[in-house]
This record gives structure tokens, C-alpha cells and sequence, in this order.
């Protein structure tokens, strides 16, 4: 894992200094709520319905299991002794007091975490594939070009100021996205050339929101050593042109859909053409300091390790049932990556306990190289463990509650915090996650893959857009309603989902999805078929009459 | 606006956001019921005597809402002051 240096310590324990002074000042009175807002702000630190809401970033969701402590930490101390993870890779605690919270940073500080960047029209958190690393489809580890965006985009003076929050996403698998990097305001793909050389594919305009759209692909390969001199030409591009006075139209993909990909490109292409004493040349050695970083650890010899999980499997189908589901091929024989669910069916997605971070971390030390991978999909990851440590593993998951066997599954569902916390909701998305979750629990096998998301408001961070069945909320006169949405994809078959038809109101959603997925299961070929193949293949209109037709 | 429905002043407790309603003589209360509740044609001048007092005022975001009184009880109006006032609708965190 990258470690800070000392002048990354250092900066942040004066940030740290800095932003106490800031509360203090606050609180006596000497700056105005409208003085302070960009101010906490800059540090993660929102007002929401209850309380603050404090957000911490994750760096393209690596965490060390001193970290994950630290989360605990701060979850016991200073919040009601959880945190929820977010479908940006983050963490966030929605019950924070302002007058703790420079106490806060500063035990993040002491393991090189922070909230800057968690807000505001900045770059936001480098995310990637939770699988970065250790899975045998990817051409090589994502995760140091993460570290070098992020040490160039933190605190980058030019864009500082940017229209809007800018999101960029990087994945190296050649088969699978896990990191919905067509939905990002700019995506990376490591791609190799017909030379054989590794670049990158660069996409741009992606993103959810009102406006929802897929990236467009703005250099179908770029040399690795150009990296941030063409990232810092499009960004200048989108900082000059991208629209500053409707805070709905100003996302780096409005401005693509306004001048078209072709203009977009020429734009951006001159940028970087006219680029000479200042183009940022990646030196191969800086690069290659940063990958040391990331090096794979040390792994165990594994040998027998593939005769013990068999045997273990064949004498127990819930175990078996796990393993089927929760785990994944590792690029190290006798290993596996293991995700660990936050969606116990019923429970509030993304949540998880002070006590069960503190098991996770001890268990990640234990049998994982002491490392932990957040997921976009709201979970947790175990990315170098053993085989023949699997059942043990299982045990005491089970026994924290958090053994479920969903992991993408139609329990499995992604939602924003909705109504319950967020200023900005129009309508509640957890208790619609825990009705779905619990109703659909007893049949997901039968069902198989399929990908419920929800959001509270338009604003999509429930990522409905791309939910095979997507869920959005609304206020109607002072009622919950829900328009659905099929048919979407955040995988490497990408697809904004299609509005079936009008919404529906709250107490009928759980009816609504039961006859979204009867219809799917009557129309799909095979049980390998997935959801948004059949909707492809049928359309809309055998759903629209399946959903419809009852009421 | 809900038939009967008269308004209070809410915000957020500065030192830990928590939801406050203003109970007049510039003093504020985490509980919804100790609002001062007006009709909308006093409205206005209750938020302006809520934003009066020494700075830093104890609440930020100070706003209107409506409430309607039910015997002892107020009652925000939408489901959002609702959820304000009586904390989430479904129990929080993990076990």
C-alpha cells in the first residue's frame, strides 16, 4: 500500500491546525455560517437532517487494517457507532458534532486519512476496481496511475475551481468493469496497443444525475508517460468551457454532449498539442517508485490448499452456497478474494458496525496481508486470503452477521441514505432497500445475478440509472413515489436504464419489483441470461404489461 | 399548505447540527413540541425575532416549516420535517 512521506504528514497536520482554528473561530462567532460552509466543506464536513455528516476519503478504496481501526475509532468516539459506506469507495458518519470534529481529522491524520476533496468542485476520491491487483483479467495493478492522479489532482492549483466536482475512475481488467468507469466524469481503461505497448483508453462525459449519460471515448490510446499532461489538457478544456452559471448543466458532460465528442476532442488534442516547456512527463522511475508501493505481498505456499476447500464445500451447502457467491478467482494459486456483504437482507445497505470494522481489520491482518477493499457496490472486500482459511473466515463473519451469501444477488442492493439523512432527498431509500431485500432474500438463488439500485433523489447516488432494476424516488404533492427504471448496466455492458412507465407509490414498490423479476424469469432463455439481456433481447413492452397490467 | 397548518421556526444546533426549534425569548429546543407555533401572517416576524441575538446564534439554516397542533402535540407537516423532528424511520447501523 502507498505510504505518505514527510511532507504529506506534515501537510496534513497543518491542515488539521488550520481547520481547528476555522472551527473555533466558528463557534466564537467571529465567522458567519456563510463564511465557514466552504470551509468544512473543503474538509468533508456537510450539514444534513440530523446532524453532520462527515465524509472521508478513501483512496481508490484500499484500506489498511490500521485504518479500518481508525474508522472504528471514530465511529465508537464521535458518532453512534457505525459508519456507512458509500458508492464512491468512502466511508461517512452521520451523526457528527462540529465542535469534535478537528479531533476527528486529526486521528484520521495519524493514519494518513482525510476529507478533502469529499466535497466541493474538485476532484473527487480515484476510484477502481476493488479487485485491483489481484485478479488474473488485468494487465497490470490500476492502483499506482490512482496514486499518481491523486497526488496531481489533490489540491491542484489550476483546478481548484473547477464547474463542477469531477470524478475519474481507472480499471486495468481486460474482461470485467467493477469500477462503472463508463459512468465517470473521465475513465481510464489499461489497454494494450497493437505494438504490445500499455496505455490508457480515455472516455469522458460520463456520469448519473439528471442527466444521465455513458462516456464517450476521447483517445482510443494513450502512452502511459502522457498521462497527466492529457488529463491536464482536458481539464483545462472543460475549466475554460464547461458552464458556470446553472450548477444542473455544469458537469464535464454536458459540455461533451454540447460540442460533441469530435469537438471535445479537437479541443482537448490542442490543448495537449500546445503543451512544450510545461507538458508533465511522467518519469519512469517515479512511476515505478509509486508501483514499488503496491507490490504483491508475500504470499504463503497454497499447495493443498484447493483439496481442503473441496472437501469442506461438499460437507456444507450454506458454506458452499458463500463460497459461490462471496468469493472470486485470485491470480495466486491456492488463494481467493473474498467480498463481504453489508447487506445482511433487511439491514440498511453499506452500514457496518465499529465492532465488525474492528473484526474485519483483525481479520484482514489475520488472513489478508492486513488489507481491505471498499466496493462502489456498497461492500467490503478480503483481497489475499487463503483457501483452506475460507470456512473459518465464514464462521466468524457469520457469527458478527456478516456471513451473507448475496454478493450481487437481488439483496445485494445498492442505496443512497434517502430521506432518513440527506438534505437533498425527495423520498426515503432505505426502507425500500430493507423491504426488497428481505422480500427477495428467499428466492435470490433462483433468480440470480441481478443489480437493485435505489436513489432518494435525482441527484442518483444510489446509482438508479444503472440498476438492472433501478429505482428512483420522488415528492408528489407530499408523497413518496417511485419511478422505476430496467434495463441498466454499470459493468462492461454499460447501459442508462429506460423509465418503464409511470411511478408508483411507496407501499406498492415491493409488488412492483415482484412482478418486474416473474416477468424476467418467464421470459429469460436460460437461468444464464441475465436481466438486462433479456431486456434487450424483449424490450420494454413484456415489462411494462407484467408491471402494469395488475394494477 | 396542509388545511390548518400554522408555521415554527427550525434550524440546525450550531455546535452539533442537531434539529433546534426556535421557543421564543431566544431560546431554542431539540424538541418540536416547545416550538413557538404561529399563524402564516406571523410568520415572517417570528423567524426575524429567531434570527435576532449575539453571534453566533445557537441555530444555523433557520427557515420556516409548516406544523399543525393536535391537542399537545405538533406535527410537522412534510415527511421531511417529520423525519427531522422524530429522528429516521428505520433503525440505524449494523449490530
Amino acid at each position: 500500500m502507498y505510504r505518505y512521506d514527510e511532507f504529506d504528514r506534515r501537510f496534513l497536520d497543518e491542515r488539521v491546525a488550520q481547520y481547528r482554528g476555522q472551527v473555533a473561530r466558528r463557534l466564537a462567532g467571529q465567522l458567519t455560517e456563510d463564511e465557514f460552509r466552504p470551509l468544512r466543506l473543503m474538509n468533508g464536513l456537510y450539514l444534513q437532517l440530523h446532524a453532520y455528516m462527515l465524509r472521508i476519503s478513501i483512496p481508490y478504496g484500499t484500506l489498511s487494517a490500521d485504518q479500518l481501526r481508525m474508522l472504528a475509532h471514530v465511529a465508537r468516539t464521535y458518532d453512534k457507532g457505525y459508519g456507512h459506506f458509500t458508492t464512491r469507495q468512502n466511508i461517512q458518519y452521520n451523526w457528527i458534532k462540529l465542535e469534535e470534529t478537528p479531533d476527528i481529522l486529526a486521528d484520521l491524520a495519524k493514519v494518513e486519512m482525510h476529507g478533502i476533496q469529499t466535497s466541493g468542485n474538485s476532484f473527487r476520491n480515484i476510484t477502481t476496481d476493488p479487485f485491483a491487483g489481484v485478479t488474473a483479467d488485468e494487465i497490470e495493478d490500476p492502483r499506482p496511475w490512482c496514486e499518481i492522479i491523486r497526488q496531481w489532482s489533490a489540491l491542484h492549483p489550476e483546478f481548484s475551481f473547477l464547474p463542477r466536482k469531477f470524478k475519474i475512475a481507472v480499471s486495468a481488467a481486460q474482461e470485467h468493469d467493477r469500477a462503472a468507469v463508463k459512468m465517470h466524469d473521465l475513465g481510464l481503461y489499461l489497454r494494450r496497443n497493437a505494438k504490445g505497448e500499455v496505455g490508457f483508453r480515455v472516455l469522458i462525459g460520463g456520469g448519473l444525475g439528471r442527466t444521465p449519460y455513458l462516456g464517450l471515448v476521447l483517445r482510443e490510446f494513450l502512452p502511459k508517460r502522457d498521462l497527466l499532461a492529457y488529463l491536464e489538457a482536458a481539464l483545462r478544456v472543460y475549466n475554460q468551457h464547461g458552464r458556470r452559471d446553472n450548477i444542473f448543466k455544469a458537469r464535464v458532460k454536458i459540455l461533451v454532449h454540447a460540442l460533441g465528442i469530435e469537438k471535445m476532442r479537437e479541443e482537448v488534442e490542442a490543448e495537449f498539442a500546445a503543451m512544450t516547456t510545461d507538458k508533465l512527463e511522467l518519469p519512469a522511475a517515479a512511476v515505478n517508485a509509486i508501483a514499488k508501493q503496491f507490490a504483491p505481498p508475500a504470499y504463503a505456499d497454497a499447495a493443498g490448499d484447493d483439496a481442503v476447500l473441496e472437501r469442506l464445500v461438499s460437507a456444507d451447502p450454506l458454506f458452499a452456497r458463500w463460497v459461490k457467491n462471496n468469493t472470486h478467482a485470485h491470480k495466486q494459486h491456492g488463494h481467493a478474494i473474498v467480498s463481504i456483504s453489508l447487506k445482511p437482507p433487511g439491514r440498511p445497505p453499506g452500514d457496518c458496525s465499529a465492532g465488525q470494522m474492528e473484526l474485519i481489520a483483525g481479520l484482514a491482518d489475520e488472513l489478508s496481508c492486513g488489507e481491505i477493499r471498499v466496493t462502489h457496490e456498497q461492500n467490503l472486500v478480503l483481497p489475499h486470503v487463503r483457501k483452506s482459511a475460507l470456512h473459518g473466515l465464514w464462521l466468524r463473519l457469520t457469527e458478527a452477521g456478516l456471513g451473507s451469501a448475496n454478493i450481487g444477488l437481488a439483496s445485494d442492493i445498492i442505496a443512497c441514505p434517502g430521506l432518513d439523512y440527506c438534505g437533498l432527498a425527495t423520498a426515503r431509500s432505505i426502507p425500500i432497500a430493507q423491504i426488497l431485500g428481505e422480500r427477495l432474500a428467499a428466492r435470490e438463488e433462483a433468480i440470480g445475478k441481478l443489480a437493485i439500485k435505489i436513489s432518494g433523489c435525482i441527484n442518483a447516488c444510489g446509482h438508479h440509472h444503472v440498476g438492472h432494476i433501478g429505482i428512483l424516488g420522488l415528492d408528489k404533492n407530499g408523497e413518496e413515489f417511485y419511478q422505476i427504471t430496467i434495463g441498466g448496466s454499470d459493468d462492461q455492458h454499460a447501459a442508462i436504464g429506460a423509465v418503464i412507465g409511470p411511478a408508483v407509490a411507496a407501499k406498492d414498490v415491493p409488488g412492483a419489483v415482484d412482478r418486474l423479476i416473474d416477468a424476467y424469469l418467464h421470459l429469460r432463455l436460460a437461468a444464464t441470461e441475465r436481466f438486462p439481456e433479456t431486456y434487450r433481447r424483449v424490450g420494454m413492452n413484456p415489462f411494462k404489461d407484467a408491471l402494469y397490467a395488475a394494477g | 399548505m396542509a388545511d390548518s397548518a400554522q408555521k415554527l421556526v427550525t434550524g440546525n444546533r450550531l455546535r452539533d447540527g442537531v434539529p433546534v426549534y426556535f421557543a421564543g425569548a431566544g431560546t431554542w429546543s431539540p424538541v418540536v413540541n416547545d416550538a413557538v407555533l404561529v399563524e402564516a401572517q406571523a410568520a415572517e416576524n417570528l423567524l426575524a425575532e429567531a434570527q435576532r441575538g449575539e453571534k453566533p446564534l445557537p441555530a444555523v439554516g433557520l427557515e420556516l416549516i409548516e406544523a399543525v397542533r393536535e391537542g399537545k402535540r405538533i406535527t410537522p407537516v412534510t415527511l421531511r420535517e417529520k423525519i427531522r423532528a422524530f429522528g429516521p424511520t428505520t433503525p440505524f447501523g449494523s449490530r
